[in-house]
Order: structure tokens, then sequence, then C-alpha cells
């Protein structure tokens, strides 16, 4: 099966409904929780959808984690992120 | 030679609320004597059971049965767990879901709800054009919907029902369902009562397969559709329960802790109750959790198989059933010296299916208070 990975990202993306992030004491980590599973994320991960809320649009995401982060040129590796998330159905 | 390996921690807490259920369906998994188990939790003990697990590191929920809607605190349960900061997943039939409590549950936070089709009359083969059926599932689908949660939908497959696999798909289709999914009858409690009348014959399940695949090319992502195989026609078993005591903790309506469903129709274990003890106690320390954890009760040919990291020898509980031993290799995998078992029972069901007398010699047996009490009578 060939999924498509030429589709574009969604303009101001938000988190699948399906999906909560909280954080996990257990596990000292940010976790995506969804039916009957759980998916251990990074801190990078986590920093990106926490602002997936809907709200934020993909180059504000950008601008607030460089800044956040006090460095530049994140844009490649948030959208990558995101593309990955997207065809994980995390966010839409 | 073996390995020690430490205790994970548990993941996934059954709150298995009731074995009281309005619907009869042949293929449930729940004891067949569940009539004799009485004595439900109070709300005061579920809470503290869902604490406990919690502060392990229980992160899923799931709020099962019986059908847990017939628990009048469903709602306080469902609040409890969510602000524990578990993620709630209701497991029903849908059958007592009004507009009150579905307000009430969302209220309560409640995360996620799986609808199951079941059969509500007795009439199997009135199951798919049952205006009845369809009329109440309408319903709560129309509800889960308006209550802004994703239409998950759950059928139990069958002999009966396989060669209907597509019109099954257009009715979840027609209920706009997100997830459908299809899962083989497992063979345990009620449904291993009935294996001669539910098992399929290996061209159903094949032709089913292929009509699942077709639909999936036709509608892509609108409704993502999951096949689960059953695994008397695999030739490897399944990862039961993750491996046991690994990560689900079942609690039974009376308190019973279970590694898993079924866990009490096996012989030599001592069941604890969380009446009896805090669930730290239960999930690190118990004879039960602690029974098949590891790998020093295998038996060959799993003892020094590679594949034993993967599927930890199957289901205790099938190998329990088909071969009389808890601790042999699951007989479906092809390296069990009992995987003759297995495969005369495809070849019996087969031919019974050929010669036209798909119902065996026994009746099929409804899930029942009354056929409950019987069983129980001639297990004893």
């Amino acid at each position: 099966m060939t999924e498509q990975t030429s589709e574009s990202l969604p303009e101001r993306p938000r988190l699948n409904r399906l999906f909560r992030l909280q954080w996990e004491e257990a596990q000292q980590a940010y976790v995506l929780l969804y039916p009957e599973g759980m998916v251990k994320l990074n801190v990078s991960a986590a920093e990106i959808l926490k602002r997936c809320d809907g709200a934020h649009t993909i180059a504000a995401m950008v601008t607030e984690l460089e800044q956040a982060f006090n460095t530049t040129g994140l844009r490649d590796q948030i959208e990558g992120m995101l593309r990955a998330a997207y065809e994980k159905d995390w966010i839409k | 030679m073996t390995t020690t390996q430490a205790i994970t921690q548990p993941f996934w807490l059954l709150a298995e609320l009731t074995y009281r259920c309005p619907l009869h369906c042949v293929f449930c998994y729940n004891p067949t004597n569940y009539s004799k188990i009485q004595n439900e939790l109070t709300t005061e003990e579920w809470i503290r059971v869902m604490t406990e697990a919690r502060a392990l590191g229980a992160a899923q929920l799931g709020f099962s049965g019986g059908e847990p809607l017939l628990r009048e605190d469903l709602e306080t349960l469902v609040k409890a767990a969510r602000e524990l900061g578990f993620y709630t997943n209701l497991i029903t039939s849908g059958v007592g879901l009004n507009e009150k409590r579905i307000q009430a549950l969302k209220q309560a936070g409640l995360d996620h709800i799986q609808l199951s089709f079941q059969d509500s009359t007795q009439e199997m083969n009135d199951f798919l054009s049952s205006t009845k059926t369809f009329e109440l599932k309408k319903r709560v689908a129309d509800l889960i919907k308006k209550y802004d949660y994703p239409m998950v939908m759950n059928v139990v497959l069958h002999r009966y029902n396989l060669p209907h696999v597509d019109k099954i798909i257009e009715m979840a289709l027609a209920l706009d369902a997100e997830y459908l999914e299809l899962a083989n009858t497992q063979y345990y409690g009620w449904a291993m009562e009935n294996q001669d009348q539910l098992m399929p014959t290996h061209e159903q399940l094949q032709a089913a397969e292929q009509v699942v695949n077709d639909y999936r090319a036709k509608i892509g992502k609108r409704c993502k559709l999951l096949f689960v195989v059953p695994d008397y026609f695999e030739d490897r078993p399944k990862a039961c329960m993750n491996g046991w005591g690994s990560v689900f903790l079942d609690i039974a309506p009376d308190g019973a802790a279970l590694p898993c469903h079924n866990a009490r129709q096996l012989p030599g274990l001592e069941i604890p109750n969380i009446k009896d003890y805090s669930i730290k106690e239960i999930w690190y320390e118990s004879q039960a959790f602690n029974f098949f954890r590891g790998d020093a009760w295998m038996q060959e040919p799993c003892r020094s198989c590679e594949e034993k990291t993967k599927d930890f020898g199957g289901c205790r509980c099938q190998s329990f059933l088909l071969t009389g031993d808890a601790a042999a290799t699951d007989p479906v995998c092809s390296k069990s010296p009992h995987n003759n078992v297995v495969k005369e029972i495809i070849v019996r069901n087969d031919k019974n299916a050929l010669t036209q007398r798909p119902q065996g010699k026994k009746p099929i047996i409804f899930r029942t208070d009354k056929n409950s009490k019987e069983l129980t009578r001639v297990l004893k």
C-alpha cells in the first residue's frame, strides 16, 4: 500500500481529537494518548505538537520555537516532524 | 537458559464493571459461569483501583463488561478516571446510551467510545437485516457524532456474518464510521462453547479478506478498516496480552485481578482480589501475575525458540483449552507438538461446512443467565 506523501500540510495544524497530549509522570515525558495506545514524545516533538492548536500557522510555530530555543533554521525540522505527524493522523 | 527481566509497569487497566448485559451474544468472551459471580465492586472500590493503578503508571483505562452502561455510577467513575489523567475508553453496545447519559459522560471527560455491533435478538440470521438493531445503532451513532466523538465501530465476525462483510462495511459507511474493526471471534468463554457453530471456513475467511481489501482501495481514508485474522488460521500465535503481567491488568466485576480476561479458568492460579490486596501488591507480588512472567515457565519448543521474545509463547488460555496444559506452547504455532489439534479443528470445520452440517452436534448456546447457571452446574 502506498501512502500519499505529496499532500500539503494543513495551514493551521490541529491535534486530531482522538489524541491527547499530556505530561506523563511515570514516563517522565510528554506522551500522546489515543484509543488503546500511547506514544512517548521527545522534547522537540512535544513542543511542536503543543502548538498544533488550530491557531498557530506553521510560520508562527517556527518563529516561536526559534525564539524559545534561541536558535534559527528550525523550519525544515519542524515541517518534517509535522509531515510525519500528519501521515500518522496525529494532526489534521 | 532463562532470563529474569524487570517487571514492567501496567499500562492498560480494564475495568469490567459488571457482567450484567442486555444482550445474549454467542461469541462473548465473558466466563460462562458469570451468573455465580456477584458482589460487584462499589464506586469507592473502583476509584481506589483506578487511583492505585494510575500511580503505578497505567495510562489507558477501558470501561467494559458486560454492558458498562448498566452501572449507574459510570459517569462518576469516568470523572474520577479523567481527573487521575487516564485516557478513558467506553466499550459499549450502545444499549442504554441516550442523550442525557452521553452528555453527562462528555462532561465527565470521557475520551472515547467504541461502539460494538451485536445481536440484540436471539435470531442470528436476522442480525444484518434487523432494522431494530440498525435503528438503535443509528440513534447512538448520531449521538456519538453530535457530542464530537469519533465513530469507532467494532464487529465480531463468525461464520454467519463473514459472508456479509460487505453489508457490514456498508452499514458502517452509512453510519459515517471513521474506524471499523472487524475482529474475528476469539474462542474463549461463550465463543468456545459455540466454536463448532461460529468457526468460519478457510474459504469464507479468504473471501472476506478480499472484500475488505477491495473496500480499502475504494474508500481510502473515509473509514479505516481493520481486519483481525483469527489465529487458528495463522502459523504463529498472537503475542497474547503482550506478555503475561507485562502491560495488562483486568479487574473483574467482583474485584478479581486478572492478568488476562480468562485467567480465572486456568488451573493453579491463586487469583488475588482487590478487596484483599493493593494493586501494587497484586501487580508486583501476587502468585498469579508472576506465574507466566518472563520465560522460566516455558516448555520446549518455546524455551529455546528465538521468537519467544516476540510472541511470549502465545496464549495461556488457548494452550489450556486445547492441550489441557496452560504452560504448553500455544498449539496455533506450527512448531507446537499439539499443532495438529488446531489443524484438525479447521479440517473438521471445513468438512462440516461442505456436508451442510454447520450446526455440528451441539445447539448454539446464547449467553443467558439460565445457560450460565446450567454450564456452572455442569462444570462442577
